[in-house]
């Protein structure tokens, strides 16, 4: 038996053991997933049960490397948890902006005290973090940022506002761009700075989607402390950073073309809701766009299948993230305006009588702000058309 | 699972392809072959080097002189000639004609193989019996007799059948009109009395044929697979025919894009090149988008043929879909933003637009692969 297979072996009793029963199905709906930090409530016993022994593992970031409390597993044994915990339908122990976006970039960038600081925590659970990037005059031109922060000799102090800083509300610290060299091409004088949520001077404010939510808040910040040690990289230097971190966003968003293991497939949905004739979907105009939309989404999944495999064997195009963001949430939105024709007007009870836990009319309007967050369709056309195509 | 990426060797068979099609298969031999209208419909020279490369026998086995070396490699070569718009016998003869040989053929039918591996063996593929794609729509009788049969009907647009050594037949010995039951596959000698092949001279510059076959006696032995289970081998090979058409497809997208960009580069307008108009940037990039996408469709198609996935024919029909869709606005593209000099006979992007369609057609097009992926996935 190979070490990999007996790494298998150990995962699936451990998971067997371990993982409470409830926390073995998808999740049905946005408000049962786990997002921890310090004004977290776990929703049942189960759900903090969970939490703690994957924290004990180090398996809510299972690559990371086990001195700051992750798990320390090679890609090979990440793959193989992913999938015996897909077998089991477990539920990820937890969501988090540290684990996704401000983890890797420490790991990447940050001084070792930073990542002793703010990794094991991270891993942990404990501290919820959120991403002030955009602001009411920078959101494309996300360079453009005018929140300042002045060297004030052993600290700086930040003034500005952030917008669509996604769960500003309920999180403990914010990673955020600001400009601390004013007088260079903007680019260049941009820093990313940490700091706690709690440090006076900041407030926030939920913004009310068309969707009914409110996952985005503005965020005001006045006279705010922030210490000299909270920069990560180097002052000035922080743009780079903030790109790698666009990147890994554009990646994470435009996942959401592939449809979550254990969610019907729109296919799925249609030969419920039409039937099939002659093994056909029963409305010959609808099933034609559905056809199409299918064609669609597996050339968007082999294709992503196709960039990772080609990044692993040294043959990437390089910057590909821009593409599967836009091809994927152009695909969503296609989904949604699918499901919506398929469903006809009971997709749009918006509550109340008739309205259903697949809050239909809710998620189609949220997801026409897939091709607008994290760099809007047209950004990524532009990025294509300049970094691939050489059109200046 | 096999790793979406091509191997050393096929790479370097993508790399071969692609100098010899650029060296000795140049878009100018398509237009000196459409403006001479010879005989041939392609040039000799050309054909004499791909067999020397063993182009024409890359999926025949070695046994019967070729070189066994599957469907991505083969792809990686129609992709290549699919840039250059190069005109041969490469795909009715060393891809339709050796797949529907080795699936079905009898030891005695093979041995047209090595003919084929060595460039002098041709064949065509005589299927359908109007302008759309209809494989189970069969009309043409072919009835039993003593020694043989006798077969009558009409079959239309026959890639390479002005110059086919041996066409392939398909023809009812039962079943109705549309049935796929009943329909049998013959490998017809165009000499035979009663054989008529009218050329046609397609939009592409390219050659087609009508068939018609009035009284035609063939013995017994011409009869590839069994009598009325010819479906199940045309099916087969139809997807693997799709999924070349689909590489070529690839091809002149990917070609009908580059040369766009060239252009974007050099034309000025308001004193300044067009390329750096977002306008025009953001059509280009969607069509770089989607050509990934369509990248991805193929290769994937390609690897289950070689490893007989039993998901082949879905992903053959998904590739072909695609790619019909993609080579269409690639080529609708390519033509509107060289502007005028897009409508031009003398610049080859109306070229690749008047190739793109007819392959498109062949073999079915993005509905027709469409509708059939659909219902391959239970839909």
């Amino acid at each position: 038996m190979t070490d990999l297979d007996s790494f298998r072996e150990e995962t699936w009793a451990w998971l067997e053991e371990n993982c409470p029963q409830s926390m073995r199905s998808p999740f049905r709906s946005d408000k049962e997933v786990c997002w921890g930090g310090r004004k977290w409530t776990f929703q049942n016993e189960d759900q903090r049960l969970w939490l703690e022994r994957m924290v004990d593992k180090g398996w809510t970031a299972p690559d990371w490397p086990t001195e700051y409390g992750g798990g320390g597993l090679s890609r090979e044994e990440h793959k193989v948890l992913a999938e015996e915990m897909a077998r089991i339908q477990a539920r990820p122990p937890l969501n988090s902006f540290g684990i996704w976006m401000i983890g890797p970039a420490l790991l990447k960038f940050g001084s070792e005290a930073l990542k002793q600081q703010h990794l094991p925590p991270i891993v942990r659970g404990e501290i919820r973090w959120c991403q002030g990037y955009s602001e009411p005059g920078a959101g494309s031109d996300l360079a453009g940022l005018q929140t300042r922060a002045e060297d004030k000799g052993d600290h700086f102090t930040v003034n500005g506002q952030k917008i669509w800083t996604s769960y500003a509300d309920k999180s403990d610290w914010i990673f955020a761009l600001a400009r601390t060299n004013p007088d260079v091409k903007k680019q260049e004088g941009i820093s990313l700075v940490l700091f706690d949520m709690e440090t006076p001077g900041v407030s926030t404010r939920p913004i009310k989607l068309i969707s009914g939510q409110s996952p985005f808040c503005e965020t005001f910040l006045d006279n705010v402390r922030v210490e000299k040690d909270q920069v990560v990289g180097k002052v000035d230097k922080g743009w780079s950073i903030a790109k790698y971190l666009l990147t890994h966003e554009r990646s994470m968003i435009g996942n959401m073309g592939s449809t979550a293991a254990g969610q019907k497939t729109l296919p799925q949905h249609a030969a419920e809701v039409l039937g099939l004739e002659d093994g056909k979907l029963a409305d010959p105009m609808l099933r034609a766009e559905i056809a199409d939309w299918a064609v669609e989404a597996q050339a968007y999944e082999l294709t992503a299948e196709r960039v990772r495999d080609q990044a692993k064997a040294g043959q990437g195009v390089g910057n590909t993230s821009a593409m599967l963001k836009y091809a994927g949430t152009e695909l969503n939105k296609r989904r949604h305006e699918l499901m919506i024709a398929l469903y006809g007007s009971d997709a749009m009870i918006w509550e109340g009588e008739g309205w259903s836990e697949q809050a239909l009319p809710q998620q189609w309007a949220r997801s026409k702000g897939n091709s607008i967050e994290g760099g809007t369709s047209e950004i990524q056309l532009n990025i294509i058309a300049k970094n691939i195509l050489g059109l200046g | 699972m096999q790793k979406l990426v091509l191997t050393e060797e096929q790479q370097m068979l993508r790399d071969a392809a692609h100098s010899l099609f650029q060296e000795q298969g140049p878009v100018s031999q398509l237009r000196k072959l459409r403006d001479d209208k010879g005989e041939l419909g392609y040039a000799p020279g050309f054909w004499n080097q791909a067999v020397e490369l063993g182009l024409a026998g890359t999926l025949i086995p070695e046994s019967h002189g070729g070189s066994s070396f599957g469907h991505v490699g083969m792809g990686q070569v129609m992709e290549e000639g699919g840039r250059t718009l190069t005109a041969s016998p490469l795909f009715a003869t060393g891809v339709l004609g050796a797949s529907a040989l080795m699936l079905a053929g009898s030891d005695q039918q093979q041995e047209r193989l090595s003919g084929m591996a060595a460039g002098s063996h041709f064949t065509a593929l005589a299927i359908d019996e109007s302008g759309r794609h209809a494989p189970s729509r069969v009309t043409t009788w072919a009835e039993a007799k003593a020694d043989g049969y006798t077969l009558n009907g009409h079959k239309t647009y026959v890639v390479d059948g002005h110059i086919a050594h041996t066409l392939i037949v398909s023809a009812r010995t039962g079943g109705g009109d549309r049935d796929e039951n009943g329909i049998s596959l013959f490998l017809v000698d165009p000499k035979s009395t009663g054989v008529t092949v009218t050329r046609t001279t397609m939009a592409d510059g390219r050659n087609a044929a009508m068939v018609d076959l009035k009284d035609v006696a063939v013995n017994a032995d011409v009869l590839l697979g069994k009598a009325g289970e010819g479906y199940a081998t045309l099916q087969s090979v139809l997807d693997i025919g799709n999924a070349h058409l689909a590489a070529e497809l690839l091809g002149i997208a990917s070609e009908a894009l580059d040369r766009t960009l060239v252009y974007l580069q050099e034309r000025k307008q308001f004193g300044v090149r067009i390329g750096s108009f977002q306008a025009l940037q953001h059509r280009v990039a969607h069509l770089w988008s989607d050509l990934e996408l369509l990248k991805s469709c193929v290769l994937k198609a390609l690897m289950a043929l070689d490893a007989d996935d039993s998901d082949a024919s879905a992903l053959a029909s998904l590739a072909k879909a695609k790619a019909s869709k993609v080579a269409e606005l690639a080529t609708n593209e390519g033509v509107q933003l060289h502007g005028g000099m897009g409508m031009t006979d003398e610049y080859d992007i109306g070229l690749h637009l008047k190739r793109a369609r007819p392959v498109q057609l062949l073999l079915g097009d993005q509905r027709y692969h469409a509708d059939r992926y659909a219902t391959l996935r239970g839909f």
